[in-house]
């Protein structure tokens, strides 16, 4: 069995390894190796057996599928992709996991290259379809699933294989380490502190009432949206911490399809719970983040109920109730005059229910709020998610599945987008720079700290 | 000749398709149920059920009715031919007056019946829907695609019996050849059941269920008024 050395079935355990992977520049090696790689067939229909033959959500759809085509309109890359009938969502899973299964795994390699390309340049996973099936059927789970089998295969995009890599390394998706995010921590406390006198950035109290938990580009790139989340707890009175290890939320394993690589980072974050003991944990403004951690992490853990060890808030549920509450005051004066229009992320519309909240928040910071039509729950993809943003063999497919989004946008006239999501985020920056349509885009935290009205003990320093 | 291939295929034969129908779908029912994962699928399926079943039910209850869903009201032409086709082939063969007669010889009980004038419009919408439903397949470029031959075959399957009753209860032709042709058509429909796609005449209502309860129990239906289908 030929197996490359970075392309291969292993999984990246070690610093060593993943040296490796990144010293290999755009990954042109990895590819190389991958058109040599032999598929294990018998390792690929024995994992099939023991997990779709026997069970019977994944078996029963791909045998009543009645090939409706309703699910076909549902799916953005099908719509920006002029209606490319190999963007059928049915096609699309058909063709790949399908024939896997109707071929009892005797695929090879070419075939396995195909499903790669498949299952991450034309799904995100973005679950729209199972809304529009009259089964149900939905292949974002289905996607995901063959994502896994894909992983163990070792037919995965680079970037996958390297991100899945750092969650088992660093338990992070960038190589942060315990050392470099308390470090950040600190200097943002200290930082900031100038301006706004008390602030903190408590790191592992014990029985706080909020554990804080992040996405790792914060620390890494935006340490600023720490130090406003800071601050914003801090107006708001909490009282909140941060863990030293388990502060990552992110889950690259997920989008690699690396199921070994998820439990380890999410049960990180479940030690964190059980080690500071506090009432809640409120997760940052990411979208795939709060689905790996709050929402398939529990399954991952084997957590019977489904649920987070404490229960878990989405950024925009702590805002929505800091605002309710009235822990935190807008200065209607500030109120966003201008229309702006707000990006529902899948990963918490279809699969947390978290509508209601964004639009109360926006009843308290918004003039001029405008829904894109479909919205809420119905809402598309960004063009960024499961992972597409990432990869570079995919960046030509990725932009054009930025589309729908842009259009949806322009739609409403809004010249700027609230994005609670960095995935969702990314691809609205994206698409501005692909199409140059004059839009901003931005995180809520920036925003409430222009707005917030500040208590007068709590006032920054200049201001005194 | 013609009285003994009756007598068979209204005899054993029925017992046999009824036998086979019967079991059949309460054992695809069952083992759909069985093969429900809380690991696998990622749905705490028994930690809470309430969330379930108010999901399962919403989930169910929406797709049955015609623009129920944000899905039926987006394909409003399929939504009607989907639903004249489906409607047919259900409340037809339950019931016809001629199988209610049928029943009553055989088994001493009939079933509420309807008017032979309504049992042939329904027929005739069940082989226009069916009409409707190939020229589809054929004509647009996104169902194409995604069609077999064995999409063609159940389709056959399901159609079959309608015509072959129209033609006989109509005196259209052999009377003899079209009633049992209906028979044997109805029989392999009844068999065919369990064991092709049209298994969705049960797995339908499973898989319905099953989505509407990971809707409901996990992807923010208990955090919301659960998903507006
Ligand atoms: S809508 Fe559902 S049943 Fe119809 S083709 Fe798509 S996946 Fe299959
Ligand atoms: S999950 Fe989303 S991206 Fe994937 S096929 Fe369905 S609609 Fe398309
Ligand atoms: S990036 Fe945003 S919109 Fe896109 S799939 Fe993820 S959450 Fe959904």
């Amino acid at each position: 069995m030929a197996l490359g050395k970075l392309c291969n079935r292993e999984p990246v355990n070690t610093l060593e390894q993943l040296q490796e992977l990144l010293n290999d520049k755009g990954g042109k090696q990895y590819y190389e190796e991958m058109s040599d790689l032999d598929v294990d067939q018998a390792l690929l229909w024995n994992t099939i057996q023991k997990t779709i033959k026997a069970k019977s959500r994944i078996k029963t759809w791909l045998e009543i599928c009645a090939h409706c085509g309703m699910c076909a309109d549902s799916c953005f890359l099908y719509l920006a992709n002029n209606k490319d009938p190999e963007q059928v969502p049915s096609y699309k899973i058909q063709s790949t996991l399908g024939e896997i299964v109707k071929r009892k795994g005797k695929v090879d390699n070419a075939f396995m290259q195909k499903v790669m390309d498949t299952a991450w340049s034309k799904c995100t996973c973005c679950n729209r379809c199972g809304l529009y099936c009259p089964f149900g059927i939905d292949m974002g789970v289905m996607f995901s699933y063959l994502r896994g089998l894909c992983f163990q295969q070792g037919f995965i995009p680079w970037e996958m294989k390297i991100g899945s890599g750092m969650h088992r390394v660093f338990r992070a998706q960038m190589d942060v380490t315990t050392e470099d995010w308390v470090e950040t921590c600190e200097w943002m406390a200290e930082e900031w502190e100038e301006d706004w006198p008390g602030l903190e950035i408590p790191v592992d109290k014990e029985n706080a009432d909020i554990l804080y938990t992040v996405n790792a580009r914060e620390p890494k790139h935006y340490p600023e949206d720490l130090a406003e989340a800071a601050v914003l707890f801090h107006l708001a009175g909490e009282n909140w911490t941060v863990p030293s290890e388990g502060w990552e939320e992110t889950s690259l394993a997920m989008f690699a399809g690396d199921w070994e690589g998820c439990k380890l980072q999410v049960q990180s974050v479940y030690d964190a719970m059980k080690r500071l003991n506090p009432k809640r944990m409120v997760v940052t403004e990411c979208g795939h983040a709060y689905r790996a951690t709050v929402i398939e992490g529990p399954y991952w853990a084997g957590l019977k109920d489904g649920q987070t060890p404490i229960p878990s808030l989405h950024y925009v549920e702590w805002v929505a109730e800091a605002l309710r509450t009235g822990k935190l005051k807008i200065d209607p004066a500030k109120r966003i005059k201008e229309p702006v229009t707000y990006q529902d992320s899948c990963n918490y519309i279809r699969n947390a229910g978290l509508a209601d909240c964004a639009r109360e928040i926006m009843s308290y910071i918004a003039e001029d709020f405008r829904e894109m039509t479909p919205n809420r729950e119905h809402n598309f993809c960004c063009g960024g998610g499961g992972g597409f943003n990432g990869i570079g063999r995919y960046r030509k497919e990725r932009n054009i599945g930025l589309k729908v989004k842009c259009d949806q946008i322009l739609a409403t006239g809004a010249k700027l987008v609230i994005s609670p999501c960095h995935n969702c985020w990314d691809a609205i920056r994206d698409l501005e720079e692909v199409f140059e349509v004059g839009i901003r885009w931005s995180f809520l935290k920036p925003l409430l700290l222009k707005m917030v009205i500040v208590p007068d003990h709590l006032k920054p320093s200049e201001e005194e | 000749m013609e009285m003994d291939i009756y007598k068979l295929v209204t005899g054993p034969v029925a017992w046999l398709a009824f036998g086979i129908f019967f079991i059949g779908v309460i054992v695809r029912a069952a083992l759909y149920i069985k093969g429900l994962d809380w690991q696998m699928d990622r749905v705490a399926y028994t930690a809470h059920r309430k969330h379930g079943i108010r999901g399962a039910i919403r989930s169910i209850a929406a797709w049955l009715v015609p623009f129920g869903t944000h899905s039926w009201r987006f394909y409003p032409f399929f939504t009607i031919v989907f639903f004249t086709f489906h409607i047919g082939l259900l409340v037809v063969p339950i019931f016809l007056q001629g199988h209610s007669i049928l029943l009553k010889e055989r088994f001493g009980f009939g079933l509420p019946t309807i008017s032979d004038f309504s049992a042939d419009m329904l027929t005739i919408g069940v082989m226009t829907a069916a009409v409707f439903l190939v020229l589809r397949r054929l004509a647009l470029p996104e169902v194409r695609i995604i069609t077999t031959w064995y999409d063609y075959l159940v389709l056959a399957i399901a159609v079959a019996p309608f015509l072959t009753g129209f033609l006989a209860a109509h005196r259209i032709g052999n009377y003899n050849f079209w009633l049992i042709s209906h028979i044997i058509t109805g029989e392999i429909m009844l068999v065919a059941i369990p064991f092709t796609k049209l298994s969705h005449f049960v797995l339908f209502f499973m898989s319905r269920m099953q989505i509407g309860m990971d809707f409901g129990i996990k992807r923010g239906g208990m955090k919301s008024k659960g998903m507006a289908w």
